[in-house]
């Protein structure tokens, strides 16, 4: 009985060690790729972004549908976390599936999916490219070819309680880190403002700390890469920047349970009432003012640039591309899609439903749209001198060595010295 | 005159010795579990030899001229392995492996402690003994990951825990209460597994063993040391033997309660799936693959000490002491059992 027992371990373990051999492992990928110009495939289609924290995106795809009843589009929703989406997208690439179309790419991983080869390149024929912002036009490309197409922008901004400042005869927010500092003493000083926090932002270990951290070591001055992508984060600027986190962390100027903060956590505390000023991307403009009830601020706060080290800060450049993924076997309508929800209009309507950033100027330009959206002019300063986090093609591995750096600098296991220079050396590694 | 009887057909059949109450089933056996045992065989043995060879290619990260990615998987023998064990990597490694046994360690012990206790509650007849016995089960029924969600809201800087504690504990940051957290989490979840394994142990043992004991005088503790846990130790060593197996594999209870990158609570399933996400599958192979032969060094281990009886066989060999009732033999001999 054994010795059978035996016999049939070896010939599986033979079938199983040859069977991969001829199954064809990814000795031969990238079958599907293109050289970008002829995008052929008609049919129903998938748009993948994550999920859809506004309620409205369903409501664009329907203007679509009922056009295009041959062709229509189903919104895949993805987990809230950025990390979590781009694993979804990857994911779907190294299986080479056709499930996903158009994907809702984060400007951060453009450079990654395109050296990867999980989207094609887009021919550039037909799109008002000209129209939109520059530095987000900057971000869809990788190597000088297109290879997404821009839907949404974003940019950090200042939301500060307008009420608060208010009752401690302060007329204007806060221009640098120090005047911040010094506002927060004051209004906590009044019988309103006793005991509200005085700033947060994201600082959970996760994309948006890198968000984060990049804001403060920009807005001190200093840069994480360079223009050319090599890493330069270990300078007298990029540690004031950090210092600035880590002490505001060490004094109470940041609640300690602001590191448990992301988005959605940080907009649950300030529309509750619980934050001086708080960082935060613009979709929580139309939250924060919703009169139903949910928010205790509505109509008491309002929004400015960020702060900074010595002046007006710098804000991190986020947003939303749509890229075509290589796998799909419907790349016509994918492109006439993207077509259709980045033009002018269906952007203009994106703002109105779901406050969330357009990407052409005339839009920020356009002055109902400015009386509409009182943030309008902050955010398009924002997005103008708002610089791109580290364009690297390993970017998780980037990502992460920053927030370790970063999350351990605030935590205080590690001095920012040392965290800054370990950052530069992993950096380094990665990007050679 | 001699009298020659023809042999009757019964006595020319020789008389079979029978060696054991089950022989000449085993062909029979063998035929009717051979499918189920090539689903398994192709199932669980085919991605293990495929994750081995797995582990010996490397996905380039290199650029090439254009930008792209050079594509292809690239032989390495073993150089993923010898990269896990040198420089950051290393150090990685060795934390998560450090985890991993903590966590095996601690939860299987408090599992064992409440299950045992549970299983005594459950074996005693009382009204709602039924209403208990479901109740008890139903964080065992909870999918793993949405038990880790609901503790997550639980274990939130403003929630459930830390306002009946009255502290203001950041349970998911980097330390020691992220591994309380998880230690809290996965007990609540896995002790009733413990405790319905023992409770079928508990039913196996008859009622007179404890009449006897209590006729002789034993009060309840001395019970449950000298009767109640030798005699449930073959279904708690297997009990224990699971759980210990589950653990050292857990992935979605720290991923998903805590959060990635936090090297209090990474696992080394953890440090695989990390590999996986910037699309290095062979060194996310070597991972699995080194998490593999620590699973199968600590389960023969685990087996050759504890005798866990696996396959039913030390009531077979067990011998009769000479003159006494064998204790805990519920089946005549020659039934089977």
């Amino acid at each position: 009985m054994r010795r059978k027992h035996l016999v049939l371990v070896a010939i599986v373990s033979a079938a199983a060690l040859t069977v991969p051999a001829c199954g064809g492992d990814s000795t031969s990928g990238g079958g599907g790729q293109t050289t970008g110009t002829a995008l052929e495939g008609e049919g129903p289609i998938t748009v993948v972004q994550g999920k859809d924290t506004t309620g409205f995106a369903q409501k664009i795809l329907d203007g679509w549908n009922k056009d295009h009843p041959n062709q229509k589009v189903t919104l895949i929703e993805l987990p809230e976390s950025a990390d979590a989406q781009r694993q979804q997208m990857i994911q779907n690439a190294q299986t080479k599936s056709d499930q996903y179309d158009v994907l809702s790419v984060d400007v951060v991983w453009v450079a990654e999916f395109a050296a990867n080869r999980y989207i094609t390149e887009i021919p550039e024929a037909g799109l008002p490219l000209s129209d939109m912002l520059k530095p987000v036009l900057d971000t869809s490309r990788y190597r000088g070819k297109l290879y997404t197409v821009p839907s949404t922008s974003d940019g950090g901004m200042l939301y500060y309680r307008t009420d608060l400042l208010q009752a401690a005869g302060i007329t204007a927010p806060p221009k640098t880190w120090a005047e911040m500092v010094a506002q927060c003493k004051k209004v906590q000083a009044t019988p309103q403002g006793n005991g509200v926090p005085c700033f947060a932002g994201q600082f959970e270990k996760y994309e948006g700390l890198t968000v984060n951290a990049a804001e403060a070591i920009n807005g001190a001055g200093g840069v994480i890469t360079d223009d050319e992508g090599k890493p330069n984060v270990n300078t007298a600027q990029a540690k004031a920047g950090l210092d600035f986190l880590v002490t505001a962390f060490k004094d109470g100027t940041i609640p300690s349970e602001a590191i448990t903060y992301k988005e959605e956590e940080g907009r649950r505390a300030f529309q509750a009432g619980k934050l001086i000023f708080h960082r935060q991307w613009p979709y929580q403009y139309n939250k924060a003012n919703a009169s139903d009830g949910s928010s205790q601020v509505a109509g008491k706060f309002a929004v400015a640039p960020l702060p900074g080290k010595d002046g007006t800060g710098v804000s991190s450049l986020g947003g939303h591309n749509f890229g075509i993924s290589a796998y799909s076997k419907k790349k016509k309508t994918a492109l006439e899609f993207i077509k259709f929800i980045t033009n002018v209009d269906n952007n203009k309507l994106q703002l109105e439903l779901s406050s969330l950033a357009p990407v052409y100027t005339s839009l920020y330009d356009d002055k109902a749209l400015q009386a509409k959206f009182p943030y309008l002019t902050t955010l398009k300063a924002s997005i103008e001198t708002a610089k791109p986090r580290p364009k690297v093609v390993r970017y998780g591995d980037a990502t992460q060595a920053i927030q370790d750096a970063a999350y351990a600098a605030i935590r205080g296991q590690k001095t920012t010295d040392v965290a800054l220079s370990e950052l530069q050396a992993k950096l380094t590694d990665i990007t050679k | 005159m001699a009298v020659s009887t023809a042999p009757t057909k019964a006595s020319q059949r020789p008389q079979k010795v029978w060696k054991s109450p089950t022989e000449g089933q085993g062909r029979l056996a063998a035929m009717l579990v051979a499918p189920t045992m090539l689903v398994l065989l192709i199932v669980i043995g085919y991605p293990i030899l495929a994750g081995i060879r797995q582990s010996l290619f490397f996905q380039s990260q290199q650029v090439d001229e254009n930008g792209f990615i050079v594509e292809g998987d690239k032989f390495v023998g073993v150089d993923n392995y010898t990269a896990v064990f040198s420089g950051d990597t290393a150090k990685a490694f060795w934390n998560a492996f450090y985890n991993t046994t903590f966590f095996t360690v601690v939860t299987t012990a408090l599992e064992v402690v409440l299950g045992v206790a549970m299983a005594l509650i459950m074996n005693k007849a009382f009204a709602g003994r039924g209403v208990v016995r479901a109740s008890i089960l139903v964080p065992w029924a909870i999918p793993t990951v949405v038990s880790a969600l609901l503790w997550r809201w639980i274990f939130d800087a403003n929630g459930v825990a830390n306002n009946v504690l009255g502290t203001q504990i950041l349970w998911s940051t980097d330390g020691w209460q992220a591994k309380a957290a998880v230690i809290i989490a996965d007990t609540w979840k896995t002790a009733p597994f413990i405790g319905l394994l023992v409770l079928a142990g508990l039913q196996v043992i008859p009622a007179e063993v404890y009449e006897a004991a209590r006729i002789d005088g034993a009060n309840a503790w001395k019970q449950f040391l000298h009767i109640t846990l030798p005699l449930v130790r073959p279904a708690l060593a297997i009990a224990v033997l699971f759980r210990m197996l589950d653990v050292l594999r857990m992935f979605d209870l720290p991923y998903v309660l805590i959060g990635r990158g936090k090297p209090s609570v990474e696992t080394l399933s953890i440090l695989a799936f990390l590999q996986t996400d910037n699309a290095r599958f062979g060194p996310a192979a070597a991972y699995a693959v080194l998490l593999f032969v620590y699973l199968s060094i600590v389960a023969y281990a685990f087996v050759k000490l504890v005798g866990a009886d696996l396959l039913g066989e030390a009531r077979a060999k067990s011998k009769k002491p000479k003159g006494q009732r064998r204790i805990g033999r519920t089946v005549a001999r020659g039934d089977t059992p």
